[in-house]
């Protein structure tokens, strides 16, 4: 079968050439730029630069904030990533078991994944607008002050929920059409051996989901790094006092709102390494116990 | 921001009609700015009033998104060696763009070498104070300019027995202590833009520094000094009222608006230009009131500080560029063109002719309290503590201040530990600014 291909060597470049010029002019050659940034100083025209070494890694790592947003992008990712693909899969298992109406009940699932991040941020903040919200006056009632203005723990709560409530459609679509992949031949032959339904999902459904799980995984941890940036402008814009500022918000502030090009610079290149790190492990150590 | 962003390319496509039509003998001039909504209706009518005025030049104005959005575009432009002629720049952007010598043309020698009229001595020193060097120069022209004041509920107020709003910041307190007791509204006060109002503005108010070296304007070695002055105690009052409801944070920008919209806090305090969007979200009878001073501090009110954005000239134009820019700075800078737009938009006028203007008009009759702002910052001379603010990195300083402001009202610090901390935070930053800019 692969004989006829073995002798094109030009071929599959040609085919593959609009990605690459894609990739490399879109991906490649900004982070070439964002890796040069970072070892110079450099003032908002670029009229003087002065090459600096690693004084723009020295500075971006003995700076407290740095290690708040540190820390805050990984409660952050850890809980969006989990809390979005644990609800989708719950929902997937539920839509996949309705007979009656099924396609409406998926459609209205997936909606959320067609509505931009930055909208999707501003109907949360409706939602939870401390003097005009719904969401909030109701909890007001319940007797508990929402003011996620003031109140750091409410703030990264907010885009959280935002966050996972955006990324769950996609993650749905995935675990949907996984669940409906799984052969009904082997669930049947489980019933027979007088196996629940909490054990067939758990011994057999969970374990064929596994490729796309761990598929999820990669995504929605890059979802939760890149992609919440407009989510967590409009809902919060990194405040009260820092509590919502990510890595990739911080990369943002620095760089595009303070015209610090050297530290944003050099904090991209930290960023690129820990997600390229991240994805690397998640390779390593988890693609291993995935079930192809 | 759609509608501005369909007009600007529709005049965009219609200047370049124009322009084919006319062949050369018209050069177009390129202005970049972050009006947005209405705003950037009546920017776009201002340069069609200009085309239409002469026929040399062609203003074509291109909204950029928000300021910082419209700022970074035109460094990068620029460093593309494309960059428009003129280009809007908020007022935390003022150091950066004075730094970066080179790119760009200072407005009094601009105006100089064409062949305009400009008299230095027709503008606001409060106004222009803010964009000029320490000769006295103008480096940019102040575009849209405001100013906090004091916005009041009337209904809540007389629901009180509040007369008036007192003058002073200890006055107050017994005013919001009535409001609140009376049960008029459950929060006396709030304020929107949290570090411009309540440090930025009580320091020039008040006449304490917020920075040394003039707050910058001698010299980018100036670092903060707003938690060693009464800046200190203004917040420790502000904790206080907030425990008994005389005071509510309302959040950054223009957040805290819809607490006062919504007849929660009686008070706000808040920009002058803000007064239209009031005039159409408050459906209760509102007044407008200068700031307070605080009388342990001073005996008599300063001048208040602005905020907005100035218009820069960047680097590289040629002859007739450079002219036709500074014809339509002429032009901007007329009486008329400033009274409509100062009556249209909320924003101070840049001239006295223009106040005047508008005055004899009698726009500030029909219209009670747009001419506070106008009074507060022409109260007295600006001293060095009140002709505004030159720093470096002030966009990421005025994030560090909000985001201590948040910690201390959330009790996580005392009022001098988030104060110290945010001095300590921003005052790198200096260090920072002034090392790339020897």
């Amino acid at each position: 079968m692969s004989a006829p291909f073995q002798h094109h060597r030009v071929t599959p470049w040609l085919l593959m050439a609009p990605q690459l010029a894609i990739v490399l002019v879109f991906f490649f050659w900004p982070s070439l730029q964002a890796i040069e940034q970072a070892f110079y100083v450099e003032d908002a025209f670029g009229l003087s630069r002065e090459f600096a070494g690693l004084a723009n890694f020295q500075a971006v790592l003995s700076d407290a904030t740095y290690y708040q947003a540190l820390g805050t992008t990984l409660v952050f990712s850890l809980a969006v990533a989990l809390g979005a693909m644990s609800i989708a899969l719950g929902l997937a298992v539920m839509a996949d078991r309705v007979v009656r109406g099924a396609r409406g009940y998926r459609t209205l699932l997936i909606w959320p994944y067609a509505v931009a991040p930055a909208v999707a941020g501003v109907l949360w903040l409706f939602l939870f607008d401390p003097t005009l919200g719904l969401v909030s006056g109701a909890l007001g009632h319940l007797g508990i002050a929402w003011d996620h203005k003031l109140d750091g723990a409410q703030a990264l709560a907010l885009v959280i929920m935002a966050s996972i409530w955006k990324q769950m459609s996609y993650n749905f679509v995935f675990f949907l059409a996984a669940l409906q992949a799984v052969p009904k031949s082997l669930l049947e032959a489980a019933v027979i051996d007088r196996a629940g339904p909490w054990r067939r999902f758990w011994t057999i459904t969970f374990p064929l989901l596994s490729p796309t799980a761990f598929f999820l995984l990669v995504m929605n941890c890059v979802y939760a790094f890149f992609e919440t940036f407009g989510t967590i402008d409009t809902v919060t814009a990194g405040g009260p006092g820092g509590a919502t500022t990510t890595l990739v918000y911080k990369v943002y502030q620095d760089g595009f709102v303070g015209q610090d090009m050297g530290a944003s610079a050099a904090q991209s290149v930290l960023l690129m390494a820990l997600v390229g790190g991240l994805t690397w492990v998640q390779f390593r150590y988890l693609e291993r116990r995935v079930q192809y | 921001m759609q509608r501005a962003l369909l007009l600007s390319s529709l005049g965009t496509v219609l200047a370049l009609g124009t322009g084919m039509g006319s062949a050369q003998a018209n050069t177009e001039i390129t202005w970049w700015h972050a009006m947005g909504g209405a705003l950037g209706d009546k920017v776009e009518q201002i340069a069609a009033d200009f085309n239409a005025s002469q026929d040399a030049y062609t203003v074509t104005p291109v909204f950029k998104g928000n300021y910082s959005e419209t700022m970074t575009s035109a460094i990068a432009a620029y460093r593309a060696d494309k960059g428009p002629d003129i280009v809007q720049i908020y007022e935390v952007g003022t150091a950066t763009m004075m730094a970066a010598k080179g790119a760009i043309v200072p407005v009094h020698r601009l105006m100089a070498s064409a062949d305009v009229d400009f008299d230095p001595q027709a503008y606001l020193p409060a106004v222009t104070g803010y964009y000029t060097d320490p000769e006295g120069n103008m480096l940019s022209l102040p575009f849209n300019s405001s100013t906090p004041v004091t916005y009041y509920n009337r209904e809540r107020l007389a629901q009180a027995g509040v007369e008036e709003i007192p003058r002073t910041w200890q006055e107050l307190g017994d005013a919001l202590e009535k409001i609140v007791d009376s049960g008029a509204a459950s929060c006396g006060l709030t304020t929107t833009w949290p570090s411009w109002v309540m440090l930025e503005n009580y320091s020039a108010i008040n006449d304490v520094p917020f920075a040394s070296r003039a707050n910058g304007f001698e010299g980018t070695d100036a670092r903060l000094r707003f938690n060693r002055t009464a800046v200190v105690d203004h917040i420790e009052r502000l904790t206080r009222w907030q425990e008994d409801g005389r005071f509510a944070y309302g959040g950054r920008f223009d957040d805290a608006a819809p607490k006062f919209y919504a007849g929660e806090c009686a008070l706000m305090m808040g920009s002058s230009a803000s007064y239209a969007n009031i005039k159409e979200n408050a459906d209760f009878d509102f007044g407008v009131a200068p700031l307070p001073y605080d009388a342990e501090v001073v005996e008599q009110a300063n001048n208040s500080i602005i905020g907005g954005a100035s218009l820069w000239v960047l680097n590289g134009l040629d002859e007739t560029h450079r002219q036709g820019v500074a014809e339509f700075f002429e032009y901007l800078s007329t009486p008329e063109v400033q009274a409509d737009w100062h009556q249209y938009s909320g924003y101070l006028p840049i001239t006295q002719a223009a106040a005047d203007l508008t005055r004899e008009q009698g726009f500030y009759a029909e219209h009670p309290g747009t001419d506070v702002a106008i009074e507060q910052i022409t109260a007295g001379q600006p001293t060095d503590n009140s002709k505004g603010l030159r720093l470096g990195n002030m966009v990421q300083i005025r994030d560090i201040i909000n985001g201590a402001l948040e910690s201390v009202f959330a009790g996580d610090v005392s009022p001098q530990d988030g104060l110290d901390q945010a001095a300590a935070r921003g005052n790198e930053l200096l260090e920072k600014f002034e090392r790339a800019n020897r």
